[in-house]
């Protein structure tokens, strides 16, 4: 195993195989010592990159922190809910994120960057836009099968205020796009034919992958604890957004609310259109990013255009 | 040969842009490009706001306001051409046809439009089509967070503080001011917010209504259903827009509030009155 320099921090980043974690660890290397850890594979690391293929609610993951000298966490690792059921989901994310915190604390950890997400918020016709962070997490009373979104979310904020020496970021961003990107929103702009709601076409709020890996390091070269919402100022309805990404819209009957998840369960549509999420393809759920804006200096280089270019193109390639 | 020349132009635009082109206007276009609103990369604002279905909007109501209900607009003057401001009228009618011609009247304003804002009930959302659309020409849900961001941003906001209290009344009742709510103070006194007082005359005779059906209106979810025309009669329309009001200081106490509201109840029956002794016929 290569030895890290000794003057450099070391920070361990979570769920390494994915589209975000990549980039960020891309981002850190050289001025940090990285480790990389993901539940689903020993992901291939460039030179002086630890990586390790573990579970974080397991016993061993404790290793990793007995090995290496852990100065900073960035939590990305998530279990998607069409990766597995909603049981071994639970165990990834919230007893995963438990133990990671615990973890944190005993052997003094001094940094860790929470990747939360916008669901937590909760799709309801009552939202009013442009909410703070400060807005009640409504997520849970939409659906079971966020549950593990808003509970990580919580026991992250009771680390956050009991241990503050924890220095913990959480992050809500918006959705996330780009090359790579495996979230239910990217699968269903990848797709040639995206449902719709009939009648309804909320606001949505998108970010690009690399936007979102630079706010990462942002937040952790700055290292100000606290709540952020992560999200441009800009907005595009989403029968909109679908049509930009190339995609011929599948107009799904919406009345009675009942349908749309019956149709999405009958036809598996887990990956991409999940019955859980239908609501938030009924009712905007538009997020107030200007406080994490403002306190770290960071704004999106990529407009919304630049995201959908890349699904657009995507399917000229495919065709 | 010039319609023969148009025809050609419509015929390879299709239907629906050929539509959208009669109806917004290049003079609208020159309107829109005045009014002070920030949009973003797609002509959206965060509350789903869009600039093409507004400017569309309008044009359909353009109609609706030169040829039937052929309104009359005064003190436009008094509305700010920047900043923010909470536009506060007097509520009838029973369909919200006052809110759209105030909003016309605001948008196409010759001393500088402006892109009006309306609070709508909260279950216009979960109506498919109709609560994109209104969302889409500016409308939101009646929510003090709303209207707060909005105000920040120097938007001009459009109140009827009796709600549907004031739509919802009887003929017989034309005219009698209903409790106004007080959420329009507070707001203003929390933003620094002048009020612009309206007086609309006009409305009360679009839809007579004699009784209101309570028990029928329970049963489908509305606030109220009237016994009245089906669609608004062709009454002539006055707007008397008045100067607008500042309160300094914060009231102290609830009954301070209400007392600011009764002086802007007072100053709209004031403009009500103005706008009913101006009026020379009803239709």
């Amino acid at each position: 195993m290569p030895r890290s320099t000794p003057h450099k921090k070391t920070v361990l980043v979570t769920g390494a195989a994915g589209s975000l974690a990549k980039r960020v660890i891309a981002r850190l290397h050289g001025s940090y010592n990285v480790v990389a850890v993901d539940f689903r594979r020993k992901v291939d690391t460039d030179a002086g990159i630890p990586s390790y293929k573990v579970d974080t609610y397991k016993r061993g993951f404790e290793d990793v922190f007995r090995q290496h000298k852990i100065d900073a966490v960035i939590h990305i690792g998530r279990m998607f809910a069409h990766e597995s059921d909603r049981q071994r989901r639970y165990n990834a994310n919230v007893l995963g994120t438990k133990k990671l915190l615990e973890l944190c604390r005993k052997y003094a950890v001094k940094e860790v960057i929470i990747h939360s997400t916008y669901f937590v918020y909760g799709a309801s016709a009552y939202n009013p836009a442009l909410l703070d962070e400060d807005a009640p997490l409504k997520a849970s009373e939409v659906t079971q099968d966020l549950v593990d979104s808003v509970e990580l979310e919580s026991l992250a904020q009771i680390y956050l205020w009991k241990y503050p020496e924890l220095h913990i970021t959480i992050l809500r961003p918006c959705n996330i796009l780009g090359p790579g990107v495996k979230n239910s929103m990217s699968l269903l702009l990848a797709r040639p034919l995206a449902p719709v709601l009939m009648g309804f076409s909320p606001l949505m709020q998108f970010l690009h992958v690399d936007d979102m890996a630079d706010a990462m390091v942002r937040a952790f070269e700055r290292n100000q604890p606290g709540i952020y919402n992560v999200a441009p100022d800009d907005w595009v309805a989403y029968q909109v957004a679908v049509q930009q990404c190339g995609c011929r819209r599948l107009p799904v009957p919406s009345v009675p609310p009942v349908l749309p998840k019956m149709v999405s369960n009958a036809l598996n549509w887990n990956a991409f259109f999940p019955p859980y999420l239908i609501n938030y393809f009924k009712y905007p759920v538009v997020i107030d990013g200007r406080l994490f804006r403002d306190t770290f200096g960071w704004k999106p280089r990529r407009n919304l255009n630049d995201i959908f270019s890349y699904y657009r193109k995507a399917k000229l390639l495919a065709a | 040969m010039i319609t023969l020349d148009r025809l050609k132009r419509l015929a390879h635009l299709g239907p629906r842009e050929a539509l959208y082109q009669q109806i917004v206007t290049p003079e609208l276009d020159a309107l829109f490009a005045r009014i002070p609103k920030p949009v973003g990369s797609f002509g959206y604002d965060a509350w789903g706001y869009n600039e093409d279905t507004a400017k569309f909007a309008l044009g359909l109501v353009k109609w609706l306001y030169e040829h039937y209900f052929r309104v009359t607009a005064h003190g436009l003057e008094h509305v700010p051409a920047q900043g923010r401001a909470l536009v506060v009228a007097n509520h009838s009618g029973q369909l919200p046809m006052d809110g759209v011609l105030i909003g016309y009247a605001l948008a196409t304003n010759t001393h500088g439009p402006r892109a009006a804002r309306a609070m709508i009930e909260r279950f216009f959302p979960t109506v498919p089509w109709l609560g994109n659309w209104l969302n889409a020409i500016g409308a939101v849900i009646g929510d003090p967070l709303n209207c707060g961001k909005m105000l920040e941003q120097d938007e001009v906001i459009i109140v009827f503080p009796e709600g549907v209290r004031g739509s919802g009344k009887l003929y017989r009742q034309r005219y009698q001011l209903q409790r106004f709510g007080n959420g329009f103070m507070h707001l203003s006194q929390q933003h620094h917010t002048p009020i612009v007082p309206v007086g609309v005359v006009g409305c009360e005779e679009t839809m007579p209504s004699v009784a209101n059906l309570a028990p029928l209106a329970k049963l489908l979810g509305l606030p109220y259903l009237p016994l009245s025309p089906l669609l608004p009669l062709p009454a002539r329309v006055h707007l008397n827009f008045g100067a607008p009001m500042y309160f300094e200081g914060k009231a102290e106490s609830e009954d301070e509030v209400t007392v600011r509201v009764e002086q802007v109840k007072e100053r709209i029956r004031e403009l009500i009155d103005r706008g009913l002794k101006e009026r020379k016929s009803i239709y």
